[in-house]
């Protein structure tokens, strides 16, 4: 009796003390559970297993498991390695534009500027505007058409007498990918020039004058001082850019078709997979969406954990 | 770190958790049973959303007002991307088990995957009740029975894919024939060699289905409607060189089509037909509608013929209706599918839509002259699938055959490659 009373108490003090936190968790607990984790084990469940028609799709006709073999038939086509090409391609691309154009406008709008909410709100706007929505825009603008027939930048190419530039953009079928960074450049430059503009705003005043003091050239003032200050943002910058570039479906989709080779990524065939009911390969092309961009992610997330510790 | 492994811990559990509610889930939901009532109301699911798809479907609902004053239809359409929108949405409707009561697909192998999933019944009896086994061409008959000697679908209009466009003003300033008939592919590449050097696009198409679409008439015009039909029962064989011969024809053409193709859908390829920036295209006799609508006349603006080489063949797609299983509404379907099979339906729906009837006893007299005379080559000519409109092969097939065909026309395979790929795509 005596022993039950002291550990009905014990229980009772930890679930006092532990009780309402896990109580606030737990709703999200659960819904990030299932709807997260759960259905990542089920989509490799899925991709584990032959399930190429509607048939099996449906429970009419049996499947089995085929362990690997989806993901090496995948990673050994011709047509799977052009997607992963394409996305490497479209992501360095997509990256140091981003980045480079960016930081420029940054450090442009970071010296006094008349006008500078002007500017800003100019280079941020194109974010504003969905993918979709710009697609059909560049749609026009990237017409491969050439000489008479042109239209779009190839036309004006033309009017400003450089023919020499017009070219088929993204209908070369080995670099055509980069055609479709140009916009995503674009939308994004304005995003990531925001987040160096803020970070070049959080250096204090000091720092710079102080470097000043000691004598230092420009060149060694960012070297040494800012550039130091900045690299937070610009890893931040990286992940976001990085993860939203491998995960690029919309964009492509709207200048172009799911079906064209020139422009295929892991996300069309995971949605061509898909729409011909062959769910085990889309599931593994969402499995290895999901590797990289954890290759990506985690080593971020560990380290700004680790920062957090110190 | 310290943190990490009670927080995984915490994951791992939730993870479990998850496993165990979707274990539960997976076989919840049995198929309501059907055969039973529902007569009030029927869902028809159509990407029949706009333009004069929309204006059929009108028709057909005024009809079926009559003829079912006590069933309310519930128009279901779904717009966007050709009808890859709506059949994404079916998809999913028909995975979580809940179906429409009647759903718009292609007749012949498209319902395939259909069938095998255990999606949509057998409608063979209502063909016997309706009285429809002796309206519609034996050829047709043929292609809408499935493997297992079953029909699952009623046809309520007919396309005719293998019909090349052109614009006669663009053919006259070439110094060209309007009014020339051409035997063969080779007589008529003569003249697209001609209109290149006069410095038109000779032949216009759009994105990756259009392409397939040129191929599979290429294909028809080379191999014959034999060997074309053939090629999907397997008595042809694709690695032959018949084919070779075929598919180098398939190249020389799109040597002279307009290089902005990948980023074009149908209507816009027509429209460089119209506009006179392309002299001819190939596409199916639903672009009729878009000369209609722009008041254009045949004969004096624009002319029609079946691709050369493939005279006297009918390369057909239809549209038709289903009985999925487990409708909520299955006697409402039965009253849509009488509706849509019947004479007065197939009128007053091809009559707006721009399509000719599946049936051969409907007057033809009061429609186009172009439906007058695609009707009358419908009733005399070969029929056969078309390959681009899922009649001839299952999706899986034709996404295969797409892409292999996309990779060949950006140039990422040569011709020995594209044909070994088209083979290995058809083995299944």
């Amino acid at each position: 009796m005596a022993t039950a009373t002291r550990r009905r108490a014990g229980v009772r003090r930890a679930v006092r003390r532990a009780g309402a936190p896990l109580l606030l968790l737990l709703p999200s607990l659960i819904l990030v559970g299932v709807f997260v984790y759960g259905l990542i084990v089920a989509n490799a469940r899925q991709s584990a297993t032959d399930n190429h028609t509607a048939a099996q799709a449906t429970g009419q006709a049996p499947t089995t498991g085929v362990g690997l073999r989806n993901y090496l038939d995948l990673l050994g086509s011709e047509e799977f390695q052009h997607s992963l090409t394409n996305l490497v391609l479209y992501t360095v691309v997509f990256l140091v534009g981003t980045m480079v154009i960016g930081f420029l406008w940054a450090w442009l709008l970071d010296k006094p500027l008349r006008g500078e909410g002007f500017f800003r709100s100019i280079y941020l706007f194109p974010m504003a505007v969905s993918f979709i929505a710009s697609g059909v825009v560049w749609r026009w603008l990237l017409n491969s058409n050439q000489d008479e027939q042109a239209s779009g930048l190839n036309r004006l190419f033309q009017m400003i007498g450089l023919d020499a530039l017009q070219n088929n953009w993204w209908n070369n079928v080995s670099v055509g990918i980069v055609a479709i960074a140009i916009p995503a450049i674009w939308q994004l430059s304005g995003y990531v020039m925001a987040l160096f503009l803020a970070g070049f705003r959080g250096i204090p005043v000091e720092l710079r004058e102080a470097a000043r003091v000691d004598g230092a050239s420009e060149w060694k003032l960012y070297r040494h001082v800012l550039f130091p200050q900045l690299s937070p943002i610009a890893l931040s910058a990286l992940i976001i850019i990085g993860h939203m570039s491998l995960k690029a479906f919309d964009l492509i989709m709207s200048i172009s078709k799911p079906a064209n080779y020139q422009t295929k990524v892991p996300a069309v065939d995971m949605y061509v997979f898909k729409s011909a009911f062959d769910y085990a390969n889309a599931a593994a092309v969402g499995t290895i969406l999901l590797v990289i961009v954890a290759i990506v992610i985690v080593p971020y997330l560990v380290h700004t954990h680790r920062q957090d510790k110190r | 770190m310290r943190g990490a492994p009670r927080t995984s811990a915490v994951a791992a559990v939730a993870a479990v958790a998850a496993l165990a509610l979707a274990a539960c889930g997976g076989n919840g939901g049995e198929p309501e049973s059907s055969g039973s009532g529902g007569a009030d109301e029927v869902e028809v699911f159509t990407w029949w959303a706009a333009g004069s798809e929309k204006a059929g479907l009108d028709a057909l609902v005024k009809v079926f007002d009559e003829q079912h004053p006590d069933v309310t239809f519930v128009n279901g359409a779904v717009a966007g991307g050709a009808g890859s929108q709506a059949k994404d949405l079916l998809q999913t409707r028909l995975q979580a088990q809940d179906p429409p009561d009647t759903f718009q697909a292609h007749a012949g192998a498209e319902l395939q995957d259909y069938i095998d999933a255990a999606q949509i019944e057998p409608v063979s009896d209502l063909y016997d009740e309706f009285g429809l086994t002796d309206v519609f061409p034996p050829d047709l008959m043929d292609r809408l029975t499935a493997d297992d000697g079953q029909i699952y679908s009623i046809p309520s209009n007919i396309h005719r894919a293998n019909v090349v466009w052109s614009n006669r003003q663009v053919l006259t300033d070439a110094g060209l024939d309007p009014d020339a008939t051409y035997p063969d592919l080779s007589a008529w590449m003569d003249d697209l060699a001609t209109l290149k050097k006069a410095g038109v696009t000779p032949l216009a198409v759009a994105q990756a289905w259009t392409q397939v679409q040129l191929l599979e008439t290429v294909l028809l015009a080379d191999l014959g409607a034999e060997g074309y039909s053939g090629l999907w029962d397997g008595s042809t064989d694709w690695k032959g060189p018949e084919v070779t011969a075929a598919l180098e024809d398939f190249e020389t053409l799109m040597g002279y089509t307009n290089t902005d193709r990948d980023g074009l859908d149908w209507p816009e390829s027509q429209q460089l037909v119209i506009d006179g920036k392309a002299a001819f295209t190939v596409m199916g006799d639903w672009a009729e509608a878009s000369y209609e609508e722009q008041e254009q006349e045949l004969g004096t603006d624009y002319s029609a013929f079946a691709v050369p080489g493939t005279d006297g063949v009918f390369d057909f797609l239809a549209d038709s209706f289903t009985l999925p299983v487990g409708a909520p509404h299955p006697d409402g379907a039965k009253a849509w599918l009488e509706t849509v099979g019947s004479a007065e339906g197939q009128e007053a729906f091809n009559k707006a839509k721009g399509s000719i009837p599946a049936r051969t006893d409907v007057d033809m007299s009061t429609f186009g002259e172009y439906q007058q005379s695609a009707a009358e080559a419908f009733k005399s000519d070969t029929i056969v699938s078309s390959l681009a409109h899922g009649a001839a092969v299952p999706v899986a097939t034709l996404t295969a055959i797409t892409d292999a065909t996309s990779k060949f026309t950006s140039g990422a395979s040569d011709l020995a490659a594209f044909q070994s790929e088209l083979a290995a795509a058809n083995a299944g």
